[in-house]
């Protein structure tokens, strides 16, 4: 069809090892280094590279990149979803509810016994998964089958699970959590140096990551999100696919909801409200196209951190947090037209 | 003379809102046979060929296959019976490269248990028969692992031709497949097509493009505003004899019924 020298193209002369879409995802990782290592040159004794730091760094970004792991997932099918920090919270009070009246009486309860918790605890987590679970599914029934736009869709899932929460409250945080919980899983350590949710984060990337690279699921959600017609037309299940994957997205909202609830003994109601903006940052930061069809965990990983590191080192050096912020938009607009150079360059033809 | 044809569509009839893309229309195509499916824009050509690839349910009519009359309701059916189909537009992947492409819907998993549990592609594998689909059919790309967005158009077309021909196994559909191609690049197409009829397939091949047609074709069906309006062997047929047909200058409706 083509003679050799026509198939000669800049990008993959065969035999080269570097291509210029590996520099795409690199520049990330060189980012996240340079950020690093300038906070550690710069706080004062060195403290940014501290053993402490980096868990307690690590720790706090736990929750956040649970939900980019979801995030990434929709967006690699062209889709958005702007609900999960309205279901994480949803998740997380559900859970909590249900600890809080499986383990004992409120009399029990108020002077910190929790009879029941050996129940309570565990029904309770699975209620609140179950919750999270559900709200991705009704966003992926309602973006694929009825065909509506996620940002609209996830739009009014996030009105619905926000208020939601607040309707089960009462508009206050939950109080009376079991605090075995706490104890064991927000405080706890695995192999006494990592802290619990640390494992459970680090588990959900591996997985994630596993799933969206290597399996015929991960390579039909890049089918979709590149061309979705082209993936109906190669026999591709396109509705059934985007509603698992919003499934997804929801359930590891949940996860991040009762990540939240261990850690802090009770279930915050306010304070996840921007967790959407923050999710769909880190996985735009990391590399993976607004417009799907690219992108890769180990890129919102990255992108998490970016972030994180930057507004940790600001808190260390002192700096106003408000700067991080500013920081955090230029990085954004900076991923975008990156992500568009590269997409012209590789479009030259 | 082939007695039962290989594919038959019985009075099929299509609308789309008040147009009446098709209405009553017959076509067969034999075995080791070239079709040429023609006529002016609007003519149903394409919807045609969406029903008989099962991306469209037709609202009257019946497809028969080697003579029993089957149900053509998705892509995957039309696969399942042997029948492949190259889009206008390619229906690529363009994130995706040739390899993924080639195996789009389906991708090799690899064996054993967990692996087939958990659907782990078998990447190699994929690459390396990508690659020797795209050999056996003198397809020179520089690597089956660049999304295939970085190649140029007559690559892409190559990529979803082979895709077709490699897993066709009775009736192969193009779509305008020389439509956006240079000189050389559509003598490729047509050779291409030429070597499948060889190979024991059938192809219904769509064009404006009348000298192509009339080299490679075993016959010619014209269409006019949804309608079956010529059914012609080339040896039978002229260009301008088709055109006419084409045009309504002779014969057919002259207008579309409008319908109620």
């Amino acid at each position: 069809m083509l003679d050799p020298a026509a198939a000669a193209t800049p990008a993959a002369a065969p035999g080269r090892v570097w291509r210029i879409e590996d520099l795409g995802s690199l520049w990330t990782l060189l980012i996240l280094f340079a950020i690093v290592a300038v906070f550690s040159v710069i706080t004062p004794r060195h403290s940014f590279l501290s053993t402490t730091n980096f868990r307690d760094t690590l720790l706090n970004t736990s929750e956040i990149l649970v939900v980019a792991l979801g995030e990434t997932f929709v967006i690699v099918t062209a889709g958005i979803d702007l609900s999960v920090g309205a279901v994480l919270t949803f998740s997380s009070v559900a859970a909590a509810l249900v600890m809080v009246q499986l383990s004992g009486t409120t009399a029990q309860e108020a002077a910190f016994e929790f009879p029941h918790e050996a129940l309570g605890i565990p029904v309770g987590i699975a209620v609140g998964l179950a919750a999270g679970t559900a709200f991705g599914w009704v966003n992926g029934i309602l973006t694929a089958r009825l065909r509506m736009p996620s940002f609209i869709v996830t739009l009014g899932t996030t009105g619905i699970a926000a208020g939601g929460a607040d309707l089960l409250t009462g508009g206050t945080n939950v109080p009376n959590v079991p605090t075995d919980l706490q104890t064991w899983v927000g405080a706890g350590n695995v192999l006494r140096v990592v802290p619990v949710p640390v494992f459970i984060t680090l588990i959900a990337v591996v997985v994630c990551h596993l799933v969206l690279s290597a399996t015929r699921f991960g390579r039909h959600t890049y089918a979709i999100g590149s061309n979705i017609e082209a993936a109906r037309l190669a026999g591709v299940r396109v509705d059934r696919h985007l509603i698992r994957v919003y499934t997804i997205a929801g359930f590891l909202s949940a996860t991040a909801g009762i990540i939240d609830l261990a850690r802090f003994d009770t279930a915050t109601i306010a304070g996840h409200a921007t967790d959407n903006l923050t999710a769909i940052a880190a996985v735009v930061i990391g590399g993976t196209s607004l417009f799907g069809g690219a992108g890769t965990i180990i890129g919102t990983v990255i992108g998490t951190f970016i972030p994180a590191a930057l507004a940790n080192g600001f808190v260390i050096m002192g700096v106003q947090p408000f700067w991080s912020l500013v920081a955090l938009g230029a990085i954004i607009i900076l991923a975008v037209f990156i992500d568009q150079y590269r997409r012209a360059q590789r479009n030259w033809r | 003379m082939d007695p039962v044809p290989l594919l038959e569509t019985l009075g099929i009839s299509k609308r789309f809102g008040g147009v009446q893309a098709l209405e009553d229309v017959s076509v067969a195509v034999r075995h080791r046979e070239i079709v040429g499916l023609v006529g002016d824009n609007g003519a149903g050509k394409s919807t045609l060929i969406k029903i008989i690839s099962g991306a469209l349910p037709p609202d009257a009519g019946t497809i028969m296959l080697e003579g029993r009359q089957v149900s053509i309701a998705t892509p995957l059916d039309a696969r399942g019976h042997g029948i492949e189909t190259v889009y206008q537009d390619l229906a690529l992947a363009p994130a995706l490269d040739a390899a993924a492409n080639l195996f789009l819907g389906r991708e090799v998993v690899r064996p054993g248990g967990v692996a087939s549990l958990l659907q782990w592609l078998d990447k190699r594998e994929m690459r390396d028969r990508g690659r020797r689909m795209l050999e056996s059919l003198h397809i020179r790309l520089s690597s089956v692992s660049t999304p295939v967005e970085t190649l140029s158009g007559g690559q892409r077309q190559a990529v979803a031709v082979a895709r077709a021909l490699s897993w066709g196994t009775r009736l192969v559909i193009m779509d305008e497949p020389t439509a956006a191609l240079g000189v050389a690049e559509t003598a490729k197409v047509l050779e291409l097509i030429l070597r499948i009829k060889a190979s024991g397939l059938s192809v219904i091949f769509i064009s404006h493009n009348l000298p192509n047609v009339f080299r490679v074709v075993d016959r010619i069906v014209v269409l006019r505003l949804g309608r079956k309006v010529g059914d012609l062997s080339r040896t039978d047929a002229t260009m301008e004899d088709v055109v006419r047909l084409m045009t309504g200058a002779e014969g057919g409706p002259s207008s579309r019924a409008p319908v109620p």
